[in-house]
């Protein structure tokens, strides 16, 4: 039986600490029930949240939450960390746009990936990303 | 003083071990020694115990302790049976000389605990440093070993190349595999290379950047790169990744993309006889 609650954090410091959070979600989505494409993207996300972390806070953490409603059950990943903030959040969610060189696909693709997307995030104090997704 | 500890803690030797075994012989019951059989489980004990005194005799000679160390890591016992048995004799021993004290005021008492520190410590830490050193050791080959698989380029057939890619990627690997596509084109003459990602469980943005930029160089040295092995799930979240592949062709599978390989070097494959059938080949190919 599956605790209804169960949650996990993974520190996300090293480049490898990516690839243990992104196999822990996959676990989770398959223990919760989501099929092979579902489990790509929640994996693909993740990977891409922790990127982030480690690219531009270097240290952060990747959580876990089983979440469940009336009707559906699913899964719920929360990414933070204490970096440097993102000053302009609706430039980031911009196709193309990118600080590091990269495909400036991330966020804007996470949001695209999941049901659900939510950033907060302070100068200065830190980023956190909440994204969500239904087993259908 | 120390002498003193010394001869009473080695006089008494046969007492200590004693307590030392029934100590250890409750541990048993709760961990690790599940799969360890009873009679290996005493004599490892007994050899340990007998290691213990005398690298305590012998004040740091510790050659035997380097042999017993290195078989224990070569079966596989774990450290902490080490480390509890090290634990388990410093409590006994404390003991047993308090026991035989008959008064001790806190400076003895000091002094004491300060001597049978000094010869259990340096034994904990040499146990640690060698079990220790070994996985680092382990660590270092295996990196290694993973180097060394981690970007594969074979030249299957003249001017095409394979590199199959199995894992994760991560940004030290991506820089070996552009390293390696680019000398092995050159090496191999070849005209078109195939990147197989079947065994790539995610492509993120970061992975998708570097084989567009390894194909992208692949091009600027005039060969072309052709993507296979996309499986389904992968082409759905680099469709939802927004991730643009337009500039380079890609195939499903190993076996479609070795024939497109075959029309851009201007060949075919031709049937020639039941037996020795091309087409059987190229099947047997893409299932692997």
């Amino acid at each position: 039986m599956m605790d209804n609650h169960f949650q996990s954090c993974i520190p996300i410091q090293k480049e490898w600490d990516i690839v243990a959070a992104r196999q822990q979600g996959r676990d989770f989505s398959k223990q919760i029930g989501f099929g092979a494409v579902d489990q790509a993207r929640i994996a693909t996300a993740i990977s891409e949240l922790a990127r982030n972390i480690y690219l531009y806070a270097q240290k952060g953490a990747i959580c876990f939450e089983y979440i469940e409603d009336m009707e559906h059950k699913g899964i719920k990943i929360i990414a933070s960390d204490e970096g440097p903030g993102i000053s302009d959040i609706s430039r980031v969610m911009e196709d193309g746009y990118t600080t590091s060189g990269g495909l400036g696909a991330g966020l804007p693709g996470i949001k695209r990936l999941m049901d659900h997307f939510d950033i907060y995030s302070e100068e200065g104090k830190g980023t956190e990303v909440t994204i969500q997704k239904w087993l259908r | 003083m120390d002498k003193l500890l010394r001869e009473i803690v080695l006089e008494n030797s046969d007492h200590i071990v004693k307590k030392w075994l029934t100590e250890i012989d409750r541990k048993k019951a709760d961990n690790y020694t599940v799969s360890i059989s009873e009679e290996l489980f005493e004599s490892t004990n007994r050899e340990f115990v007998n290691v213990i005194f005398s690298s305590v005799e012998k004040e740091g000679m510790l050659e035997d302790l380097h042999k017993f160390s290195e078989r224990l890591i070569h079966l596989g016992w774990p450290l902490s049976y080490l480390t509890e048995g090290m634990q388990a004799f410093r409590r006994v021993t404390m003991n047993f000389i308090l026991e035989r004290s008959e008064e001790v005021d806190s400076q003895q008492f000091t002094e004491i605990l300060e001597g049978v520190d000094q010869w259990i410590d340096p034994i904990v830490n040499f146990l640690v440093n060698e079990y220790s050193g070994n996985w680092e050791n382990t660590v270092s080959i295996q990196r290694m070993a993973l180097q060394e698989l981690s970007a594969p380029l074979i030249p299957v057939m003249e001017g095409i190349t394979i590199m199959p890619l199995v894992g994760t990627i991560d940004t030290e690997r991506a820089k070996l595999i552009m390293e390696n596509l680019l000398d092995g084109v050159i090496k191999h003459n070849a005209e078109v290379v195939l990147m197989d990602i079947t065994g790539v469980p995610v492509v993120d943005t970061m992975v998708a950047h570097h084989i567009i930029q390894a194909a992208e160089a692949v091009r600027l040295i005039g060969a072309s790169c052709i993507l296979v092995g996309i499986r389904p799930e992968i082409a759905q979240t680099i469709v939802n990744l927004g991730i643009d592949l337009s500039n380079f062709p890609t195939k499903s599978s190993l076996q479609k993309g070795f024939r497109s390989a075959l029309e851009i070097t201007g060949r075919r494959v031709v049937n020639v006889g039941e037996e020795d059938d091309v087409e059987n080949i190229l099947d047997s190919l893409g299932k692997e």
